[in-house]
């Protein structure tokens, strides 16, 4: 521990940023509405994120009461089922979990987390969120408008997405696709910010390698982000030109409705690959920052450094790199060259390596720890679950041969809830219970937290666990309902009814969450400026929550790694990233 | 899609270039002490709006490529025929290129505290930047009139939208220059004011480059090239 | 200790759901047993690794939770332990992808005894095609496509006009025969989905997919559609109906071939515009 020598400790001068550099809120709006301030624009990006999230959840209640129970609810129709499906899963992944790691956590977490002030560009940062709201707002409109949102499921395949069969044909793709354009604008913004705040805006002492793995997994994931939504952004602008001016990008010559149409030559394929150039980054881009967080929330609450740091930030950095060139294993049975399948398989099971070290390290940091069973903690416990589920499912999927029987069918619905469902909520839930304190200055209720991890944990994994063997038996995905099929057995319909049992369970328990955050907000216990007694930066502010330019008139000095827990011989099981070696010199030099 | 993977094969290097600076292997747990003592704690010696605009540039380059890929992919299915490029694009080019030009004098003048010279290099470029705008409207315009419309063929159809893509980025920074313009005539300090206007000089740069790029594919020089990277992908 | 205990039936619950879960893959019709078997290693694989995985993480929760006075210990990391975790991955994952891809090798690699059968998917209904006596699918396109020629063969095509054309959405195939099913749609993607064949294959507008199999045992199985076309996607079905040789050319003699089907009118219409020219 002492290997370095401490003669060459100097009286470091804090770095004081002068008062002009700052961006001053001057009036209410300036300061809660059109704020530059990146906590303000965090919450703003969480509140919104999850207003839309609760319509998504509302759509998965009506698609599980068809599935469930088909044929009792005439209020829903075939067209209006895909709809639910279509909507549920873009709002899902991007719109949700996309914003709410990236603009809410990223927005909040890293200028905090690396001692910065703000973001670089506190002005871009207000428009990325304001983009970001305008493209919810024209997304929630297609509910709306005439013929209702586009039912082209959340991949919007052409040449079906742009067709007079699909629901949706006439208004509900041209907004989706309009969406989709302004969230890309809107997050490239964001992304800016995020990436350069981490590498100008760090303060002195904070290398790359005394960052909390919260902010490499965020900033890694940025990177990717802003790398891989340029793809959905051309196959977006080319499938709306298709639609608009029926030009042929992607539209080959067909009978649509027994006419001949317009289009001619076109390669749905050419949609394909570039979708999923963007769509597999997409679910890391979801995944790294869930990897990053619940790194954190382990260490932190088992009161042990993570394990193999060093591992854990060249594991994220292989994963980002990696999941740039395994895209088209989504589309093994799409009709694509044969002979891609053995290359993409082998990149694919690859990228299992560096995720499995990181599943290895997360439960050998628990070993020998002292475990706290907070409701951060029980929700890491819950995600290192349901996240070695999916991701074992994951090498079935990928391994091209295995993939034929399995693709389109529940199995691969289950997969990709668990994986990028359940396992990234269960971090962005452990997270809030984590970071509320450092935002209101109050604990969440545990007791309500207790019961709210229970339930959802336990009803997740009922949901989504049985569904796989819906998916082998052969149920395929998609359909409103599954009619006689002679394969499937009554049975397999009582598993459909409990699932949705369960699914609406889950869904309504998520009120008495939403009823600890409004109460707790009011009556919840003060916490103090560092409840959990953490290391990293964000809570080591003067003041809890923290104020205007996060740091006072001096910025935090960093004097070591994030994760300094339970280190032998000093006198508390923490030493924040800021405290200089002197204090803790001599005890430390005694246990050496 | 040989083109995106070799778009980021060369991003995947400059990262791994960049990162191979900062001590990844570093064991941090042993490193305790002050700032200084270690090296890779500091920023790069860029200002935060330089860095910044070198990642939009990357940004916007994986969009060029990703556009790039789609029409290789898509000029290789038979209903396509290439359509003759106007000559007026060859003019276009020529006021872009004295565009770039003037944008680089008045950096220059920028950095010779030069003040008129920085004003008459920002308005001459933005001038001839719009000019070029109208050039390409004009291009569209003789090309409808021809009979080429946008959803007559796949080939056309690619020339609209590369061409207005890249209006779409170049109408973008003739905001920035705006801005900057518009400080400098109102007497801001030259020393403030150079990195604003060396920003606008490298986007503009960057811009005729892409313009270059675009011309060669959409003219089929590059045809040849990318025959060459489709047969070295099959 | 509750939470550890719960982890734990978590993972014993999961093991024994598998075992005993009466939902399972539908029996096998065809030669892709192959696929089944790499289901079953990759199934022994990560299961073992989900167990362990989760039996250690409940031990530590039971054996390390917080008691007053405990510290835990300080350990940055250990790279041979992490060296011997990664390799042991590594073998793990090839032990799943070697076979898999050699399995995919067989699954690309048609016989060159198998004999064609052409499935046409249209929003939301199955055609079918046999080679007639010439044993040659003649050519199509969508432009052809007429109500009296719905599968848009080429009329001036001599292969195409004794082609078997099945517009009843049954298939009947003979058992033992390979047979390599070209895939073709003329809308929309559909995707020909027999669940107990394992193989399937998405049909793409504008390009012909296949997939070759034998089936292997007689009986009437279902045809789904797979990929997402539209509203009345789950309504798309058909049959496919495996045959002992006898009966399969009994049903074969009873269908019409292209020319048996068109109308004479259009026949001549036809040959008249073509002479024409």
């Amino acid at each position: 521990m002492v290997d370095i020598p401490y003669e060459g400790i100097r009286g470091i001068p804090p770095a004081e940023v002068p008062d002009v550099e700052l961006y001053h809120p001057r009036s209410w709006w300036t300061r809660y509405v059109f704020s530059q301030d990146a906590k303000v624009i965090a919450i703003q990006y969480s509140l919104t994120a999850t207003a839309i999230g609760l319509v998504a959840l509302v759509l998965s209640w009506l698609m599980r009461l068809q599935l469930g129970f088909p044929g009792t609810f005439s209020f829903i129709d075939a067209n209006q089922y895909l709809q639910f499906i279509t909507m549920h899963g873009m709002i899902m992944v991007i719109y949700l979990l996309t914003a709410l790691f990236l603009g809410g956590f990223g927005n909040y977490l890293i200028p905090l987390m690396v001692g910065a002030r703000d973001m670089v560009f506190p002005y871009v940062n207000m428009l990325s969120y304001w983009v970001y709201l305008l493209a919810v707002l024209v997304l929630a409109s297609t509910f709306f408008v005439p013929g209702g949102p586009t039912g082209a499921g959340w991949t919007l395949y052409p040449p079906q997405a742009i067709l007079s069969g699909t629901p949706g044909q006439d208004w509900g793709i041209i907004l989706m696709m309009s969406s989709l354009i302004l969230f890309i604008i809107g997050f490239t913004m964001g992304g800016l910010n995020y990436v350069v705040t981490v590498l100008q805006a760090r303060t002195r002492g904070m290398t790359l390698m005394r960052l909390p793995l919260t902010v490499w997994g965020i900033f890694t994931a940025t990177v990717m982000a802003l790398l891989a939504f340029p793809a959905l952004f051309v196959a977006s602008v080319m499938l709306l030109l298709d639609r608009l001016l029926g030009t042929s990008f992607f539209m080959p010559s067909l009978v649509e409705m027994g006419t001949l149409s317009k289009y001619g030559g076109g390669s749905p394929l050419l949609f394909q690959h570039l979708f999923w150039f963007f769509g597999h980054p997409e679910v890391y881009i979801v995944a790294l920052p869930a990897f990053g967080i619940v790194s954190d929330l382990i260490s932190t609450h088992a009161r042990k450094n993570i394990f193999g740091y060093r591992m854990m930030v060249w594991a994220i950095v292989a994963i980002g790199a990696l999941s740039f060139i395994v895209w088209a294993h989504h589309m093994y049975v799409s009709g694509m060259f044969p002979q891609f399948g053995y290359f993409f398989a082998t990149t694919t099971l690859i990228i299992a390596i560096p995720t499995a070290i990181k599943v290895y390290n997360w439960v050998l940091t628990l070993w020998r720890g002292d475990i706290h069973l907070t409701v951060p903690m029980l929700f890491a416990l819950g995600f290192i679950i349901t996240f070695v589920n999916g991701g074992l499912t994951g090498l079935f999927l990928g391994n091209v041969v295995v993939d034929v029987p399995l693709s389109d069918t529940m199995f691969v619905v289950a997969h990709f809830h668990m994986v990028m469902g359940v396992a990234p909520i269960m971090v962005v839930l452990g997270a809030i219970y984590h970071w509320y304190p450092k935002v209101t200055g109050r604990m969440l209720n545990e007791a309500l937290g207790k019961f709210h991890f229970w339930v959802t944990f336990l009803g997740a994994y009922l949901i989504f666990f049985p569904m796989h063997y819906l998916g082998l038996l052969g149920v395929p995905r998609r359909y409103f309902e599954l009619g006689d099929a002679t394969f499937i057995p009554s049975s397999a319909h009582s598993l459909n009814a409990f699932i949705s049992v369960v699914a609406l369970t889950v869904g309504f328990s998520q009120l008495v969450f939403l009823f600890n955050l409004a109460w707790s907000l009011f009556k919840g216990e003060a916490s103090g400026g560092n409840p959990w007694r953490a290391t990293t930066l964000e809570w080591q502010t003067p003041e809890t929550p923290p104020g205007h330019g996060n740091w006072g008139k001096e910025l935090p000095v960093v004097y070591r790694w994030a994760y300094d827990y339970s280190v032998p011989g000093a006198a508390e099981d923490f030493i924040p990233q800021n405290q200089p070696p002197r204090a803790t010199q001599l005890v430390q030099g005694a246990a050496s | 899609m040989s083109a995106v993977i070799l778009f980021l094969t060369v991003l995947a290097v400059i990262a791994g270039w960049w990162l191979s600076q900062q001590r990844l292997t570093a064991k941090p747990w042993l490193e305790e002490g002050p700032a200084g003592d270690f090296p890779g704690g500091d920023a790069m010696a860029w200002p935060a709006a330089k860095v910044g605009l070198g990642v939009f540039l990357a940004v916007a380059s994986a969009l060029f490529v990703l556009f790039i890929s789609a029409y290789s992919m898509r000029m290789s299915v038979v209903d396509w025929r290439p359509l003759p490029v106007p000559r007026l694009l060859w003019v276009n080019t020529g006021v872009l290129v004295l565009s770039s030009v003037a944008l680089q004098w008045s950096y220059v003048a920028a950095r010779r505290h030069d003040t008129e010279g920085v004003i008459i290099g920002l308005l001459a470029g933005g001038a001839s930047a719009v000019i070029f705008l109208a050039g390409q409207l004009l291009a569209w315009q003789r090309l409808g009139a021809a009979g080429y419309f946008v959803a007559s063929n796949p080939a056309n159809s690619f020339f609209y939208l590369l061409t207005a893509v890249h209006g779409l980025h170049l109408t973008g920074g003739l905001v920035a220059l705006g801005r900057t313009s518009a400080k400098m005539w109102r007497g801001a300090e030259i020393a403030e004011m150079r990195l604003s206007v060396e920003l606008c000089a490298i986007y503009w740069h960057f811009l005729l480059l892409v313009w270059l790029v675009l011309l060669g594919l959409l003219t089929g020089w590059t045809d040849d090239f990318v025959n060459i990277c489709r047969q070295l992908l099959s | 200790m509750a939470v550890a205990l719960i982890l734990l039936l978590v993972a014993i619950g999961s093991v024994l759901f598998h075992i005993y879960s009466p939902w399972w893959w539908t029996p096998i019709a065809t030669n892709w047993a192959y696929i089944d078997h790499t289901i079953n290693i990759t199934f022994w694989i990560t299961g073992f690794v989900f167990v362990a995985v989760i039996a250690f993480m409940a031990y530590c929760v039971f054996r390390f939770h917080h008691k007053e006075g405990r510290r835990a210990d300080y350990n940055p990391e250990n790279k041979r332990l992490e060296w011997w975790l990664s390799v042991g991955t590594g073998v793990g994952v090839a032990a799943m992808l070697a076979p898999g891809l050699v399995v995919w090798h067989q699954f690309v690699t048609v016989p060159a005894d198998a004999t064609e059968v052409e499935v046409m998917g249209q929003q939301w209904q199955w055609s079918f095609r046999l080679p007639g006596k010439d044993g040659r699918l003649g050519t199509s396109d969508v432009r052809n496509i007429a109500s009296d020629n719905p599968m848009g063969l080429n009329r001036d095509d001599a292969h195409a006009q004794d082609d078997v054309v099945i517009e009843s959405g049954e298939l009947h195939l003979q058992v033992g025969k390979p047979v390599k099913v070209l895939l073709r749609s003329v809308d929309v993607l559909h995707d020909f989905y027999v669940p107990e064949f394992r193989a399937k294959m998405d049909m793409v507008p504008g390009m012909v997919t296949y997939f070759w199999m034998t089936p292997i045992r007689t009986g009437t199985f279902d045809v789904l559609c797979a990929e997402l076309c539209g509203a009345a996607h789950y309504q798309m079905r058909a049959k496919v109906i495996v045959d002992e040789e006898g009966e399969y050319h009994a049903w074969l003699d009873q269908q019409k071939t292209f020319a048996e089907l068109s109308p004479a009118k259009a026949v001549v219409k036809a040959t008249y515009q073509s002479g024409g020219k």
